[in-house]
C-alpha cells in the first residue's frame, strides 16, 4: 500500500489543484499589460522557444493572452459561483421555512432549470447591457436552482430532526438552532456545490462571450481569443485556438476533479476510504 | 453430527479517521469462535458496542467498506468464501433483519418472496409460507408500506425462511414490539429450529434470548466472555461475573445494577476488560495480556477467576 | 398541579383519515411514576409527543397545571427521551456540546448518570446508545424541567445499563418531585418502577 492515506492524498491534490490554479490567476493578472502589447515585427509567428504558444497577427504573444483570458475566466468564476452558492443557500433555506415562499420559489427553480443554460446566460447578459457585469450577472442568476433545491431538501430533512426538534423544546433560540444544528449540515453541501459550479461557470463566461453576447472584444478573454481565432483557423494558424482551448479544458478538468474529491471527503459513504 | 456454522477465531476491526489525517484501527470484534449445530438455537447476547450486530453482517460478507475481517467461517464444514457466500445468501444463509426497511418499497409482497420467479411451483410456496404465519394469500398483493409493524416482520421470517435455508441469522428480530407479538415471532423461529435449521440469534435482551436459545454466548467489549446452556441462568449456573451481573439486573430479577459500563472499541486495555467493573478481580487480571477462553463446566468461560471453580 | 390529556384525538393533517389516538384522558402528577402499556402500534409515542407539545391534538387538549403548554423559546416543562438517542443528538457537536445545550448541568447529574469526563470532548458516533441516553437525561433534566415522558427509553440497552437508568430517574424523581411517564411493553420493568399503571385504550 501507498505510504500516505487517501486522505492525506486527497488533501495533497487538493493543495496541489489550489496552487496551480491560484498561480494561473495571478500570472495573468500580471500578464494582462503584455496580453494587449502589439508587435508588428513579429506576426503570426508558430509556437517555438522565444514564444511558446506562437503570437497571433498583430503579434501579441498567446501564453500571456492564454494566461490573462484564464486568469479573467477564474476570477468571474469565483466571483459568479461565489455569488450563485449564497443564492441557493438563501434562497433553499428560505423555502424550506416558509410554506408561501416554498410554492413561489419551487416555481421559479423549474422556470430556469427549464430553460437551457446557455440561452438564459445569454438572455440575462444582453438585459445587463453585455460586458463584465453583464456575463457576470447572467452566470450567477442562471446557476442556482439546482444547489437550492438540494439546499431545500436537506433542510426539510434537517428540520424533521429528533435533535433539531429537541433543541427548540430545551428553550434555544430559532436563530441559534439555525447556526448551531442547521449551518454545520448545510456547509459541505454548499462548498461542494461552489466549487463544482466553477467549472460550469467558467465554461459559460467562455461560451457566451464566444458567442458574442459577453465580454467586449478588447478584453483578453478565453471566448474572444477562441471566437477570433476561428477566423485563421483555415489558414493554417492552428496554434491561435489549440493551446487557449487546451488551456480551458485544463482548468476546467481541475476544477471538477477538486470538487470531486472534496465531496468524497465529506460523504459520509466514503470518507473513511 | 457436522455443525452448520463454526466460526473460529473471528476478528473485525474498522479502520477510520480521527480529526484531520490520521488514521485508526478499532478492533470491534476479538478472537470470536462458537458453533452452530442443525436444530439448535445460538444466542448472542451483548450490550450495545459489543459489537455484536457486525457479527452477523461479517458472516453475510455485507460488512462496510472501511471494515477488515480475518478468522475463519465454516458453513457446513467448508469455508465461506465470497463466491460461495453469492449462491448461498438469500438460499441456505438467511438473514432475518432488525429493520423493517430491508423490504423492497416498490415490490409486491408475493414478488419478494419470490425473487421474481412466477412459475406455478413458486406461487404455491409463496402461498404456503405466507398463511404458515397467519397471513392470508390477499397479502402477497400489498406493497410494504401496507402492511402494519407486526405483518412486515413476519413476512420478513417469511422471506427469510421461503428457501428453507440451513442456518437463520436473526438480528435483533423483534425491537420495538410488545411481549405477545414478540412471543408469537420468536415461536416462529424456534419452529424452523425444530425442523433442523440452525438459528444464530442476535439480541441486548439476555431475557428474550432465553426464551428460546439452547446456547447463550455473552459478549462483553467486542470478547465472547462466556458461553452457557440455557438452563444455566435460572439454576445458577453461571461462570463469568458480568454474566451474573447482567443476570441479577433484569427487572423479574433483582434490578440491581453494577457500576460503570462496557469500554468501547478505542479503550481496550490490556488483561480482562471487565476488571475495573468486577468485584472479584484481582492484581493478576488486570496484569497479563489478555484472558483465555477456556472450558469449564460443560461451557467456556474468559476468566481467571470464574464463579464456582478454581482457578483455570 | 398535574400534566392531563383531555379526551386527546389525534391524526397527522394531510395523511390520510386514520385517527392514531381517539379520546385518550390521562393524568400525571407530581412525584408520580405512571407505567403505561400498550400493544405495538397504538400511538404510545404520539401521545408522548402531543404532552410534550411536538404536536398538537386534532381534538381535545392537553393541560399543566390547567393551562396549556408554555410555547415559544423557553425550556419546555414537559420533557421527552427517545427510544433510540442517537438520533437525539447532533451528529456534528462533541457531547459537550449538546450537554450543555440549554445551559448548565448540574454536575451531581454527571455523576449519577456515571457520565465520564473523557465522553464530553466524544463524538456521538464514538459512543454506544447506553452512554448517549445518559447525556440526553442530564440535559433533559434542567432546572425548568417537571414532567419527563420515557418513550421506551431503555429498550434497546442492556439489563445493566437499563437498571442503572431507572435506579437513577426513581431516585431524582423523589428528590425533586419530577413526575415520569413510562411506556414500556416491558411488564416486569413497570412494575419496578412505577407507582400505578394505566392502559391506553381507544384507538383503532
Amino acid at each position: 500500500m501507498n505510504a500516505l492515506n487517501r486522505r492525506q492524498r486527497t488533501r495533497l491534490l487538493l493543495l496541489a489543484a489550489g496552487a496551480v490554479l491560484l498561480a494561473v490567476t495571478l500570472a495573468g493578472m500580471l500578464c494582462r499589460e503584455r496580453a494587449m502589447e502589439t508587435d508588428f515585427s513579429r506576426v503570426n509567428l508558430a509556437p517555438g522557444l522565444s514564444c511558446l504558444f506562437g503570437t497571433d497577427w498583430m503579434g501579441r504573444d498567446m501564453l500571456a493572452r492564454t494566461l490573462a483570458g484564464l486568469s479573467l475566466s477564474i476570477r468571474i468564476g469565483a466571483l459568479t459561483a461565489c455569488v450563485s452558492a449564497a443564492i441557493a443557500l438563501a434562497l433553499g433555506v428560505v423555502s424550506a421555512l416558509s410554506r408561501a415562499a416554498d410554492a413561489l420559489l419551487s416555481w421559479l427553480m423549474d422556470l430556469f432549470l427549464g430553460i437551457p443554460h446557455i440561452l438564459l446566460v445569454m438572455l440575462i447578459s444582453l438585459a445587463f447591457g453585455r460586458g463584465f457585469v453583464g456575463v457576470a450577472a447572467g452566470v450567477s442568476l442562471s446557476h442556482w436552482p439546482s444547489l437550492a433545491r438540494v439546499i431545500r431538501g436537506e433542510v426539510l430533512q434537517l428540520r424533521q430532526a429528533v435533535y433539531v426538534q429537541t433543541a427548540r423544546k430545551l428553550g434555544v433560540s430559532r436563530l441559534r438552532v439555525v447556526r448551531r444544528h442547521l449551518l454545520p449540515h448545510l456547509l459541505p453541501q454548499v462548498l461542494t456545490g461552489l466549487i463544482l459550479q466553477f467549472p460550469h461557470a467558467i465554461l459559460h463566461e467562455a461560451s457566451v462571450t464566444f458567442l458574442g453576447f459577453g465580454l467586449s472584444s478588447e478584453q483578453p478573454a478565453i471566448g474572444v481569443i477562441l471566437s477570433e481565432s476561428m477566423r485563421y483557423l483555415t489558414t493554417g494558424r492552428w496554434w491561435l485556438a489549440l493551446f487557449p482551448g487546451l488551456a480551458l479544458v485544463g482548468v476546467v478538468l481541475l476544477f471538477a476533479a477538486v470538487g470531486e474529491h472534496l465531496r468524497r471527503l465529506l460523504s459520509p459513504s466514503s470518507a473513511h476510504q | 453430527m457436522n455443525p452448520v456454522l463454526q466460526v473460529e477465531h473471528l476478528s473485525i476491526s474498522f479502520t477510520q479517521y480521527d480529526r484531520g489525517t490520521r488514521r485508526r484501527r478499532l478492533p470491534v470484534i476479538r478472537d470470536l469462535s462458537f458453533s452452530v449445530q442443525p436444530g439448535q438455537v445460538v444466542a448472542v447476547v451483548g450490550a450495545s458496542g459489543s459489537g455484536k450486530s457486525l457479527l452477523a453482517h461479517g458472516i453475510l460478507g455485507i460488512l462496510p467498506y472501511n471494515s477488515a475481517m480475518e478468522g475463519t467461517i465454516l458453513y457446513q464444514g467448508e469455508p465461506l468464501t465470497r463466491k460461495r457466500l453469492e449462491t448461498l445468501r438469500g438460499r441456505e444463509i438467511a438473514l432475518i433483519p432488525q429493520g423493517v426497511t430491508y423490504l423492497d418499497p416498490r415490490m409486491e409482497v408475493g414478488a419478494q418472496l419470490r425473487k421474481g420467479r412466477s412459475d406455478l411451483s413458486a406461487r404455491e410456496k409463496s402461498r404456503n409460507v405466507l398463511a404458515r404465519y397467519g397471513l392470508g394469500p390477499e397479502v402477497e398483493r400489498l406493497y410494504p408500506f401496507e402492511l402494519s409493524g407486526g405483518m412486515a416482520r413476519r413476512v420478513l421470517i417469511a422471506t427469510a425462511v421461503m428457501e428453507q435455508p440451513g442456518l437463520i441469522l436473526a438480528d435483533e428480530p423483534t425491537p420495538g414490539l410488545d411481549a405477545r407479538a414478540a412471543g408469537r415471532i420468536l415461536g416462529h423461529i424456534r419452529e424452523r429450529a425444530e425442523e433442523g435449521t440452525g438459528v444464530l440469534f442476535i439480541t441486548h435482551d439476555l431475557e428474550l434470548a432465553l426464551t428460546i436459545a439452547h446456547r447463550v454466548l455473552v459478549l462483553y467489549a467486542g470478547e465472547t466472555i462466556e458461553e452457557a446452556d440455557a438452563s444455566d441462568f435460572a439454576a445458577g449456573r453461571l461462570r463469568h461475573p458480568y454474566t451474573r451481573a447482567l443476570w441479577n439486573a433484569l427487572p423479574c430479577n433483582g434490578f440491581q445494577p453494577i457500576p460503570g459500563s462496557q469500554p468501547g472499541p478505542g479503550e481496550i486495555a490490556d488483561g480482562c476488560q471487565f476488571a475495573p467493573r468486577c468485584a472479584r478481580c484481582r492484581a493478576v487480571c488486570r496484569r497479563e495480556a489478555s484472558v483465555p477462553y477456556v472450558p469449564f463446566r460443560n461451557g467456556m468461560v474468559r476468566c481467571r477467576f470464574p464463579e464456582g471453580g478454581e482457578r483455570v | 398541579m398535574s400534566l392531563e390529556a383531555r379526551g386527546v384525538s389525534f391524526r397527522y393533517p394531510r395523511r390520510g383519515r386514520r385517527m392514531i389516538l381517539e379520546g385518550v384522558d390521562l393524568r400525571l402528577e407530581p412525584g408520580e411514576r405512571l407505567g403505561l402499556s400498550a400493544p405495538s402500534g397504538r400511538g404510545k409515542t404520539t401521545l408522548c409527543k402531543l404532552l410534550a407539545g411536538y404536536e398538537r391534538p386534532t381534538r381535545g387538549e392537553i393541560r399543566l397545571d390547567g393551562n396549556p403548554l408554555p410555547g415559544g423559546g423557553a425550556p419546555c416543562p414537559v420533557q421527552m427521551l427517545w427510544q433510540h438517542p442517537e438520533s437525539a443528538v447532533d451528529p456534528l457537536l462533541p457531547l459537550r456540546e449538546s450537554l450543555y445545550e440549554a445551559g448548565p448541568v448540574e454536575e451531581r447529574l454527571l455523576e449519577a448518570l456515571q457520565i465520564r469526563p473523557d465522553w464530553l470532548r466524544r463524538y456521538p458516533q464514538e459512543l454506544s446508545g447506553g452512554e448517549l441516553q445518559r447525556f440526553c437525561i442530564a440535559r433533559a433534566l434542567g432546572p425548568a424541567t417537571r414532567y419527563l415522558l420515557c418513550d421506551e427509553s431503555t429498550a434497546m440497552l442492556d439489563a445493566i445499563t437499563q437498571a442503572q437508568i431507572w435506579r437513577f430517574l426513581m431516585e431524582e424523581s423523589g428528590r425533586r418531585g419530577l413526575g415520569l411517564l413510562v411506556l414500556s411493553h416491558d411488564r416486569a420493568l413497570v412494575e419496578r418502577v412505577c407507582t400505578r399503571t394505566a392502559e391506553l385504550g381507544g384507538g383503532p
